[in-house]
């Protein structure tokens, strides 16, 4: 039978390769061409002077040290993105799988109802124009007049406008809003565990549903923790569009302002492209740091 | 009621009929565990119910002080207008309706199955190169992707696919979610030694692939394609179609919301129009899941 192992196998590998090579290849194509291509221009333009009309001009390290000595508010935009990321990553992570877990002792129809609700705000693309309404600046908005009504505050409160409770309103809505990818990928991790571990596991003396859920359901979900775990990275520390648009850019104080908001500010309004790539550099290189530090954690579970 | 059937399903779980779970809750504990799953549903499915109570909102409960949540008379007239507003487009509204539908499907599917013929490569083939391939898409989706119109433009501009279907069918091709999100399920739930088994029996990658691989990953294809489709039916284009037989939906409904508080009403009206697609796939999809999964028993 060794013989067999010769000319033969060896053409039957190399064909079964180039199959493999030709399924991955329209993905690797695409992705190759419209997002690294990009990150690599936009990364290399961060070493560049470029105002989106002449050519771009080489500056070497110019944006990075800028960003350090001569941007005022570049540390105010690195704290609020900081507390965002803090305040949204774990929680947001935590409650997409919290609730995944919850809902998936349901029966089908109950839980396909449940994640329905939990996932609406995703679902429904810039649902946070409630909170517009909600938290409107007038003795019109739902959360003043009921403040009013009940005697609690004697004038409107121009929520979006004050530096106090922008933040914690934000906050809040991000939370609401963090119920995405991450929540529906634990879903289906968390019915894809095997049943028999269980059964080995009751065996092997497993006595409660926590131990249950640290030594069986967690390990056996590992890879699905890491991608909801990296989405939720992705998602906290890119907070922008809901400040700007609730709160505006720049907000009041800079309560609310990001990096994310900083650079599309810079790219689309002051057309410094050069210096916003290097802050998304700069943001890319954050979120690998803690990306590294969460794999740390994720290699812990089950221990 | 509910707790009659609380516990976990057999088929999905893999736990023989006659074997029940051992851990169970006290009453009091279930009370405010079920609490807790409606409040969180109440306080997320609001947008929903307040863009459906708002868009039969006649006019001066629009303007109503203090405002109510709910509608008090409702009406369709916010409804009925819109045939009015719409009938001055530039271009039919069957026209749009055509465009968002094709651009759609077309993305979704070309999405998916570029994303899970990906994913299989990269999370089972021997082949050289798959790891660090697996990495750069891995860490591309740590990049903020503000930056990135200008060079994008560029690109689109230099293929020549400014103003055509492509410009808003590819970018969603390469999208690097669905392969991360498709090649940690396989990892989870593919074990090795069934797709050696069937390579040991004569099996070629295409084959493992369609009869092996996709029947089991076919939940996580399912909520790639409700991903794919909300996504693609939310895109517009933005600086890359300019010409307006190409434009999609969401178009329409900024020429709408233009009008002003007078029109907030018929606005939210299209809104919840504009949700009802996305809507539908998602409850296909889950109902879908569903089933398929109590159904996939393969686990070696």
């Amino acid at each position: 039978m060794k013989q067999r192992h010769t000319a033969s196998s060896v053409g039957i590998k190399r064909r079964e390769n180039l199959q493999y090579y030709l399924m991955a290849a329209p993905f690797l194509l695409a992705f190759f061409v419209f997002t690294l291509l990009p990150i690599l221009q936009s990364v290399a333009l961060s070493f560049f002077d470029y105002d989106m009309v002449s050519m771009p001009d080489f500056a070497g390290l110019k944006n990075y040290v800028r960003m350090f000595v001569d941007d005022d508010v570049f540390g105010i935009v690195v704290k609020n993105t900081i507390i965002f990321a803090v305040a949204v990553g774990p929680a947001g992570f935590l409650l997409s799988f919290v609730l995944a877990w919850f809902i998936n002792e349901f029966r089908p129809t109950v839980r396909a109802i449940l994640s329905f609700l939990f996932y609406c705000p995703s679902l429904i693309g810039n649902a946070y124009f409630v909170w517009q309404v909600a938290f409107s600046n007038d003795s019109y908005g739902y959360v003043n007049s009921l403040l009013l009504s009940i005697g609690l505050i004697s004038e409107p409160i121009n929520w979006f406008k004050d530096a106090h409770y922008v933040m914690p309103i934000l906050i809040m809505i991000q939370l609401w809003q963090s119920m995405g990818v991450s929540f529906l990928a634990n879903i289906s991790g968390l019915q894809n565990v095997n049943g028999e571990l269980y059964e080995a596991g009751a065996i092997d003396g497993v006595r409660n549903r926590w131990q249950e859920l640290w030594y069986i359901t967690l390990p056996s979900m590992k890879n699905m923790l890491l991608f909801s775990a990296v989405m939720s990275i992705a998602n906290s520390f890119s907070v922008s569009a809901v400040a700007v648009t609730l709160a505006g850019y720049p907000s009041v104080g800079h309560a609310v302002d990001t990096i994310v908001s900083h650079i599309s500010d810079l790219g689309t309004v002051r057309f410094e492209m050069g210096y916003a790539s290097a802050l998304s550099v700069f943001l890319f290189l954050l979120m690998v740091a803690v990306r590294w530090l969460i794999n740390r954690v994720l290699q812990q579970v089950g221990r | 009621m509910i707790f009659e059937k609380f516990k976990r399903r057999p088929a999905a779980t893999g736990l023989r009929g006659s074997q029940v779970r051992k851990y169970t809750r006290s009453r009091v504990g279930n009370f405010f565990y079920v609490c807790f799953l409606l409040l969180f549903g109440a306080f997320s499915v609001l947008p929903l119910v307040y863009s459906i109570a708002t868009s039969f909102k006649p006019l001066d409960e629009l303007l109503l002080f203090p405002p109510r949540f709910f509608v008090q008379r409702p009406t369709a007239q916010n409804y009925l207008a819109l045939p009015g507003l719409l009938s001055n487009l530039r271009v039919p509204l069957l026209r749009y309706l055509f465009n968002s539908f094709f651009v759609t499907i077309v993305s979704c599917i070309l999405y998916v199955l570029a994303a899970t013929l990906a994913a299989f490569v990269l999370a089972k083939s021997p082949i050289k190169g798959k790891k660090p391939a697996f990495l750069l898409v891995q860490y591309a989706l740590l990049f903020n992707g503000t930056t990135l119109s200008v060079p994008l433009y560029l690109i689109y501009s230099r293929l020549g696919l400014i103003d055509t279907y492509w410009v808003l069918i590819l970018p969603n091709v390469a999208s690097a979610m669905g392969v991360f999100l498709m090649k940690q399920y396989m990892e989870d739930a593919i074990p090795d030694a069934l797709l050696e088994a069937a390579r040991i029996d004569g099996a070629g990658p295409q084959r493992v692939f369609w009869q092996i691989v996709f029947p089991i990953v076919k939940p996580c294809v399912l909520t790639l394609t409700m991903f794919g489709f909300s996504q693609a039916w939310a895109a517009t284009g933005g600086n890359t179609v300019f010409n307006e037989t190409l434009k999609t939906l969401p178009t329409v409904m900024s020429q709408i919301t233009a009008g002003g508080i007078a029109r907030s009403g018929s606005a939210m009206a299209v809104t919840v129009i504009l949700m009802i697609p996305p809507i539908t796939v998602y409850l296909i999809t889950q109902s879908n899941i569903v089933e398929s999964m109590s159904s996939a028993g393969i686990k070696e």
